[in-house]
């Protein structure tokens, strides 16, 4: 999906299983959490608690929509919070995992 | 992906939604950009050092005392730690103190003038993973280059480039400030870079250190900035700056970056004696936040020091708030007001709508005096060939004395390196 598709448009990605990427580390803050990723020195903030655990939860989760569940997420911010994990796929902050089910 | 500069977000779900500046404003629970001088030794004596180095000071910290620092930076989640002096590879125990830090996943971003980046050295930083190293370079030639950092200096730069890039090091770092004497070599710079696979780090010269005897002369002109600023624009993200040059902001579009002061916020510098300031240009009692020995680490002195508490709170604009590009700049740089006897709440000396002029030319205005100095003894003021002649007339000395001497350009805040996360819920 591509950033600015439709809002209303239901990502795939719910349906998908991803998880925090292994060189990425989330350090605590008010704001959210900031991401660094050790192997291409970014830095990536996540602006919301909710968001940070949501990445948090992915890796035991089956899928997106589950983790979105547990975090406790309104079914109507979904395809906000699609979108933002789109942005973080894309920066490598999480990554796909190709078998469903409990990773970590 | 958004940037800093977005609007706060309007999020229905956090009712009073904050902006990342303004979370930024209020300091981090730990740095972002961590700067960290492990020794004022230096083989160079560099006539703009920012922290007035050249000779080891005998309170340096111990080798257990650095591990115990890095030990707490791991445990605060400070990813990545910028090293530097002095020439912190003049350390003898600098290469156990790199493999310590990077073990504990505290990255390390050294930046160096050469001195010992010899073939070996580089091949062992190709194998190691999570160091980035700066090479300093303030000409992009022998004869720019060392007028201020000395003779040979540019040769021992060039050496280590590479011997990096023999090496298989990738993405290194040319690291140069920003002089009326090189501005006009830019691109000659950026050929440096990639003819060594690296990246072009410009950072801007601070009248902190030694940089005040040589700022009046060696800042750049008016128009350099402006020709600087469309020479960044034009680089985008490609030309790293360390979120230097926000200042230029009110030339109209900001550069990549936070593009705020992150003094005390989400940035500060641990010296060699482990005192702790509030950013590497601010080497003076003033902004001593306090000791990571005296004050029982770094930690308490980052979460409860005075000096922080009082830098994050809201600044006022001051002078500078009626000012239409306020909102861009942000006043500027407290260390280039400090250091040059301005008002912190007023002008940049450096800003670009001309107000800092105005400022400097105040004849009340009083520079502060330095108060501290780890120069060689025979610096400037005794000069001995194979020493920076910055204020020489005509064609540099051709004598070759045994080792010059001085300080790597200070490693600048890396920080800032977007792209943010950011986004607004709206369902």
């Amino acid at each position: 999906m591509l950033p600015g598709a439709a809002a209303d448009e239901v990502d795939t990605i719910l349906d998908e299983a991803w998880e925090l990427s292994r060189v990425v580390a989330l350090r605590p803050e008010p704001f959210g959490a900031l991401a660094y990723h050790f192997d291409n020195r970014r830095l990536i903030f996540l602006k919301r608690p909710e968001l940070v655990e949501v990445v948090r939860g992915l890796g035991a989760a089956p899928d997106v929509r589950t983790a979105l569940t547990r975090a406790g997420v309104p079914a109507g911010q979904w395809a906000a919070y699609a979108r933002a994990l789109r942005g973080l796929a894309e920066a490598d902050v999480i990554r796909h995992r190709e078998t469903p089910g409990e990773a970590r | 992906m958004t940037t800093l500069t977005d609007a706060p977000a309007a999020g229905t779900s956090s009712p009073a939604a904050v902006s990342l500046v303004q979370r930024f404003e209020r300091g981090l629970d730990a740095p972002i950009c961590l700067t960290w001088e492990l020794t004022y030794a230096c083989n160079l004596s560099c006539v703009h050092c920012l922290s007035s180095s050249g000779r080891r000071d005998p309170r340096e910290l111990s080798t257990a005392q650095c591990e115990a620092i890095i030990d707490e930076l791991q445990a605060m989640q400070v990813f990545y730690v910028n090293i530097g002096g002095g020439e912190p590879t003049v350390r003898p125990d600098f290469w156990h103190l790199l493999q310590y830090a990077v073990d504990r996943h505290v990255g390390v971003k050294f930046s160096t003038n050469g001195v010992r980046l010899d073939r070996a050295r580089a091949r062992q930083l190709a194998r190691t993973d999570y160091v980035d190293v700066q090479v300093s370079l303030d000409g992009a030639t022998a004869e720019v280059n060392d007028r201020v950092r000395g003779r040979g200096s540019f040769a021992m730069a060039l050496r280590a480039l590479d011997n990096l890039a023999e090496a298989g090091f990738r993405d290194a770092k040319v690291s140069v400030v920003v002089t009326r004497e090189n501005a006009g070599q830019l691109d000659q710079f950026q050929r440096i870079a990639d003819d060594h696979g690296a990246t072009l780090r410009l950072t801007r010269l601070r009248p902190s250190g030694r940089g005040a005897d040589v700022w009046d002369e060696l800042h750049p002109t008016a128009q350099q900035q402006r020709d600087l600023y469309d020479w960044l624009v034009g680089a985008g993200e490609k030309v790293l700056t360390g979120d230097s040059f926000f200042h230029l902001a009110g030339f109209g579009e900001k550069l990549p970056g936070l593009n705020l002061c992150g003094a005390g916020r989400v940035v500060c510098l641990i010296d060699p004696v482990g005192d702790v300031y509030a950013c590497p240009f601010t080497i003076h009692e003033t902004f001593r936040a306090g000791n990571v020995v005296a004050d029982g680490g770094f930690a308490p002195v980052w979460r409860t020091s005075e000096l922080f508490r009082e830098l994050r709170e809201p600044q006022s604009g001051g002078a500078c708030s009626s000012c239409g590009f306020y909102d861009a700049c942000r006043g500027g740089c407290m260390a280039a007001k400090f250091f040059t006897g301005l008002p912190l709440d007023g002008p940049d000396p450096e800003c670009v709508q001309g107000y800092g002029q105005q400022a400097l030319a105040d004849p009340g205005r009083t520079v502060p005096a330095a108060d501290h100095d780890h120069s060689h003894r025979t610096g400037r003021r005794a000069r001995s060939a194979g020493e920076p002649v910055l204020v020489q007339i005509g064609p540099p000395p051709t004598a070759v004395a045994a080792v010059p001497i001085a300080v790597t350009a200070p490693p600048v805040p890396a920080c800032a390196e977007n792209p943010l996360a950011g986004f607004t819920p709206t369902g």
